[in-house]
């Protein structure tokens, strides 16, 4: 292979393979800006892709099919809402939870679907005038659903709400100081709830975009781990949605360059690099951030009760 | 907030075993009744299904022994858990040490040359070791470097199966296996022995009692468990009293890894004999181990009740894929809602929530 076509895969690889892991990377920061951890990011993703399938394949309309599998996300994730908000439950075993329920329930349901081809798959489009330009253009302006546009475009929009917006005040407050929100006026659990929401949507459509449009197809436990890498990225990107994009397009790139080992390196062993990736990244972020605990929200994972801390 | 006036939330002074024990199951029951809107999906009568599951779970001597037979790795690894749990470290990655126990198992059986009393013994120990290091490796991160353990244990659940699949599909894969991904037959000596016409291999289910039981009186009674309960319930204080965050996440950490691989060489030496497909090895026991864990509230003598109802609720998805034809994944379905019950139950074990009839 020559080095211009290795480029052009390996940066199509990244948008293609970086665009879930960005969607579901987004969500969770929002979620966990407000001070809510949510590790059923996997069952989210995985009840998108299924619900995103079978929608895609029953209407023929795969982005009414993304459509619904953010509703599902966001369905799902009110259930983790509920439990850690308003029961005041333990975060990170509601979001286990969630993540055994959307595995169970989606391979439950999709039994009868797995194996089958999807006739009407997202679009690819070409970007006019920009897919010429040489090796940028073949890799990252062409052969893409629209939806992987859609996924850049958000970050500068939701840095935007998180940083410049009083919405976004609003919520990096309410996982920062909920006491003193809460003072101030602010419904603590309804910006949790909506956050929440939020990252839930996002999770269902990064699922819906794996099964109606990377993959596409539904198989039981398609989406492989990629939930947890979420909550990976989410550390390394500081909660800030431009890190979110560069970590999850560096992952997907480093991710696509380790095939180029294959002559040396057995596929099992190729296929654990992702997660191994996940865990040399977070100990090179987390490196001495033990005490300032690398930023993270202060009131993350603390459920909220007024007049006790 | 509001709150309707008809509605009286008080804080419970203490909480009683009672207390636990009554929410505790009123929340599975709560879950069960959720769940049997699946069975209804799949047009069979919920009562019917758990008329099934039980007895066919514990109704006679075949379903009774794969019931023990499930709970034997939810023991081990439960009672693994609990310990973890205690010390505050989110051990997710029982699972992958079940696996690492299983492979260091399957080396010592396949590859190491040794006289054959001593074959089993050191099948046990190397998949101690091997799943204790495992473990050990998360909690090395998360003290030297402040990785966040829910993630590093999750990952490392990924690695060893797929280094496993590696393994028996590469440089472990047995001549006599003709294509499939396995390796050879244990040699006789390599083996645990079974209950005779059943699954259950009685060593490892009295190890796993053993367990429950020393872990019972090493977290209750010594000063070293006292130093886990103190680390994980006020990590302020254990700073001020001088104990070792780091030392006691670590020991906790190997203890709890190496009985999760305990579980590993159960499967492979006692019910396997072999060393294949990860996924086959472990009908995810090391997840749900984690519920097992939760619901026995991190009390790792609970552990022995929780393990046997989560081993009714194995065998009786076997039962109900065998006899009504419904997926075993529904088992998983199951799992998830009674974790969710169980943890929006436990507002209940904090507070007493009662309807006032009179308006005050």
């Amino acid at each position: 292979m020559s080095w211009q076509s290795w480029v052009i895969s390996t940066f199509a690889f990244m948008l293609s393979y970086g665009t879930p892991l960005l969607l579901a990377t987004l969500g969770e920061i929002f979620a966990e800006r407000a001070g809510v951890l949510n590790l059923g990011i996997e069952g989210m993703m995985i009840m998108g892709a299924y619900s995103a399938f079978v929608t895609a394949y029953v209407t023929g309309n795969p982005w009414f099919g993304v459509l619904v599998a953010g509703a599902v996300g966001c369905g799902f994730s009110i259930i983790h809402a509920v439990a850690s908000i308003t029961l005041r439950a333990n975060q990170v075993v509601s979001g286990l939870a969630l993540t055994l329920l959307g595995l169970g329930l989606s391979g439950v349901l999709g039994r009868p679907w797995g194996g089958r081809p999807l006739p009407n798959t997202l679009p690819e489009i070409t970007i006019p005038g920009l897919s010429k330009i040489p090796i940028l253009g073949p890799s990252l302006f062409e052969g893409h659903s629209l939806l992987v546009y859609i996924a850049i475009l958000l970050v500068p929009v939701l840095w935007y709400v998180l940083f410049r917006t009083r919405i976004g005040i609003t919520i990096r407050s309410v996982g920062e100081d909920p006491a003193t929100a809460d003072s101030l006026g602010v419904s603590v659990s309804r910006v949790r709830y909506l956050s929440v929401a939020f990252g839930g949507l996002l999770a269902g459509v990064a699922g819906g975009y794996l099964s109606v449009s990377y993959y596409p197809a539904w198989t039981e436990g398609l989406t492989g781990g990629m939930g947890w890498i979420v909550v990976a990225l989410t550390i390394f990107a500081f909660w800030n949605p431009g890190m979110g994009l560069l970590g999850s397009f560096l992952f997907a790139a480093l991710y696509h360059l380790s095939f180029r080992l294959q002559p040396w390196v057995a596929p099992e062993l190729l296929r654990a690099l992702p997660y191994l990736f996940a865990i040399l990244v977070l100990a090179f972020v987390s490196r001495g951030t033990l005490q300032r605990k690398a930023g993270a929200p202060s009131a993350l994972t603390i459920p909220y009760t007024r007049g006790q801390d | 907030m509001t709150r309707p006036n008809w509605l009286r939330i008080e804080r419970r002074e203490a909480l009683t075993p009672w207390v636990v024990f009554s929410v505790s199951f009123a929340a599975i029951v709560a879950a069960l009744l959720a769940a049997g809107i699946f069975f209804k999906g799949y047009g069979v009568s919920p009562v019917r299904a758990y008329g099934l599951i039980v007895s066919g779970a514990l109704g006679n001597k075949v379903g009774l022994a794969e019931t023990v037979r499930r709970t034997i790795p939810l023991l081990l690894c439960g009672v693994g858990l609990t310990i973890a749990f205690r010390a505050l470290f989110w051990n997710i990655g029982a699972e992958g040490q079940l696996l690492v126990g299983a492979m260091a198992a399957a080396g010592v059986a396949l590859f190491v040359p040794l006289p054959e009393v001593l074959r089993l013994p050191a099948m046990l120990v190397a998949g101690f070791i091997g799943g204790g290091l495992w473990a050990l490796l998360p909690a090395f991160l998360k003290v030297k470097l402040g990785v966040n353990d829910v993630i590093s244990t999750l990952m490392l659940n990924y690695i060893a199966a797929f280094v496993m699949q590696y393994l028996i599909q590469g440089p472990w894969k047995g001549p006599t296996a003709r294509g499939f991904a396995y390796t050879d037959k244990f040699p006789s000596s390599a083996i645990l022995a079974r209950i005779p016409g059943t699954p259950i291999h009685w060593l490892t289910l009295i190890l796993g009692v053993v367990a429950a039981v020393i872990a019972f009186i090493w977290v209750a009674r010594t000063r070293q468990g006292f130093e886990i309960r103190v680390v994980g319930e006020n990590p302020d204080a254990a700073r001020y009293a001088g104990i070792s965050q780091a030392k006691v996440i670590l020991v906790a950490m190997l203890v709890s890894g190496g009985l999760a691989g305990l579980a590993g060489v159960g499967e492979a030496a006692g019910i396997h004999r072999m060393l294949l497909a990860p996924v086959k090895l472990s009908a995810g026991y090391g997840y749900t181990a984690i519920i097992v864990a939760w619901l026995a509230r991190r009390n790792p003598l609970a552990v022995i009740v929780t393990s046997l109802l989560f081993g009714v609720i194995m065998a009786g998805g076997d039962v109900i894929k065998v006899t009504l034809g419904l997926p075993f994944q529904l088992v998983n379905v199951f799992n998830g809602l009674i974790l969710f019950f169980l943890i929006g139950s436990e507002i209940f074990m904090r507070y007493k929530v009662s309807i006032v009839w009179r308006r005050s």
